[in-house]
């Protein structure tokens, strides 16, 4: 890859994902990337933070302590939330939710700890993206059956049905490209401003990363969760 | 006619410049969720926290239009499909 053209004034800034190394693979050459690096050690702190709170459960006092706490507090504003959108249907989506919820949110904010965040890669948001739609249309068959599969779509009449199919098709892109757009969004302007302004860029910046890496990381999360369980919710309702 | 790297360069910079002009769009429709939201809460204090919450979902959403055009922009800049 080239050398960008808005970078070149400072050569040692670059936001790209590079390759760690490759490996062979039924004749494909398979690249572990930064990005994999970075989803390796947001999976890492997640997976302390789950056996932590699950010590933390074992033992649980009936004044709890502040680490048990914080679980119990985030555990119940996941429940809220989700029981909150999804009414009934929100036994079986709360576990599913809670994790991606907690997984975008962590690295959407790995970005404050100088990592490259995961979510600036169109691989690992359109896997999600790919796990939205699998969920939707997965209960769409359990909840409506196949009649009122084919009968959403030919929702006016038949002649509408490659509209409808295009309009679900368009759904895990649209969610995943909004993902994607708004963190590389903040990680290209976090680069040109450190790359660019160097010499003055002292202590301000963190302005920026109080704006793109928190306020707007968790806003995205929020929204592709709340997405996610609108889209779900309304496969999950018959007529 | 033969054009060289470094014109496809400068006018895939124009073409960037202009594909961003996409943000007027989600600048408008944001600023008008807002107003609403902000007269919302001015009639009804109480739903502050919903109003909110709204506001933000409806806005995140019309957000998309404009970034489709950052990212066409981010292909022109970085990805350079262009050059041959």
């Amino acid at each position: 890859m080239g050398q960008g053209i808005l970078l070149s004034a400072a050569a040692d800034i670059d936001f790209m994902i590079h390759g760690v190394f490759s490996y062979e693979l039924f004749g494909q050459t398979v690249w572990i990337t930064t990005t994999h690096v970075c989803v390796l050690i947001v999976m890492l702190v997640i997976i302390g933070f789950c056996i932590a709170a699950n010590r933390a459960v074992k033992h649980a006092s009936e004044v709890p302590g502040t680490f048990q706490n914080i679980v119990e507090l985030v555990v119940e504003m996941l429940d809220n939330m989700v029981g909150g959108v999804m009414g009934k249907f929100a036994v079986n989506f709360r576990n599913y939710i809670g994790t991606i919820f907690i997984f975008i949110l962590l690295s959407n904010i790995s970005g404050l700890f100088g990592l490259r965040p995961p979510t600036a890669d169109y691989g690992v948001t359109f896997a999600l993206g790919i796990m939205t739609f699998t969920t939707i249309h997965f209960n769409k068959f359990k909840h409506q059956k196949v009649k009122g599969v084919i009968k959403g779509l030919c929702d006016p009449w038949p002649i509408w049905a490659p509209i409808n199919v295009i309009g679900d098709i368009a759904v895990p892109i649209s969610l995943s490209l909004r993902l994607f757009a708004n963190v590389l969004s903040g990680v290209v302007m976090t680069a040109l401003v450190y790359g660019l302004l160097a010499k003055i860029a002292y202590a301000w910046p963190a302005a920026l990363h109080v704006y793109f890496d928190l306020f707007s990381g968790a806003i995205q999360t929020y929204v592709f969760c709340m997405l996610t369980m609108t889209y779900i919710t309304d496969a999950c309702t018959t007529e | 006619m033969e054009f060289n790297t470094n014109f496809i360069l400068g006018c895939s910079a124009i073409g960037a410049g202009l594909a961003v002009i996409a943000g007027i769009g989600p600048g408008v429709g944001q600023g008008i969720a807002a107003g609403h939201a902000a007269a919302a809460v001015g009639r009804n204090p109480g739903a502050k926290s919903d109003v909110t919450s709204t506001m933000l979902l409806g806005q995140a959403v019309a957000e998309t239009t404009g970034l489709y055009g950052l990212l066409i922009a981010m292909l022109l800049l970085f990805v350079k499909p262009l050059v041959p």
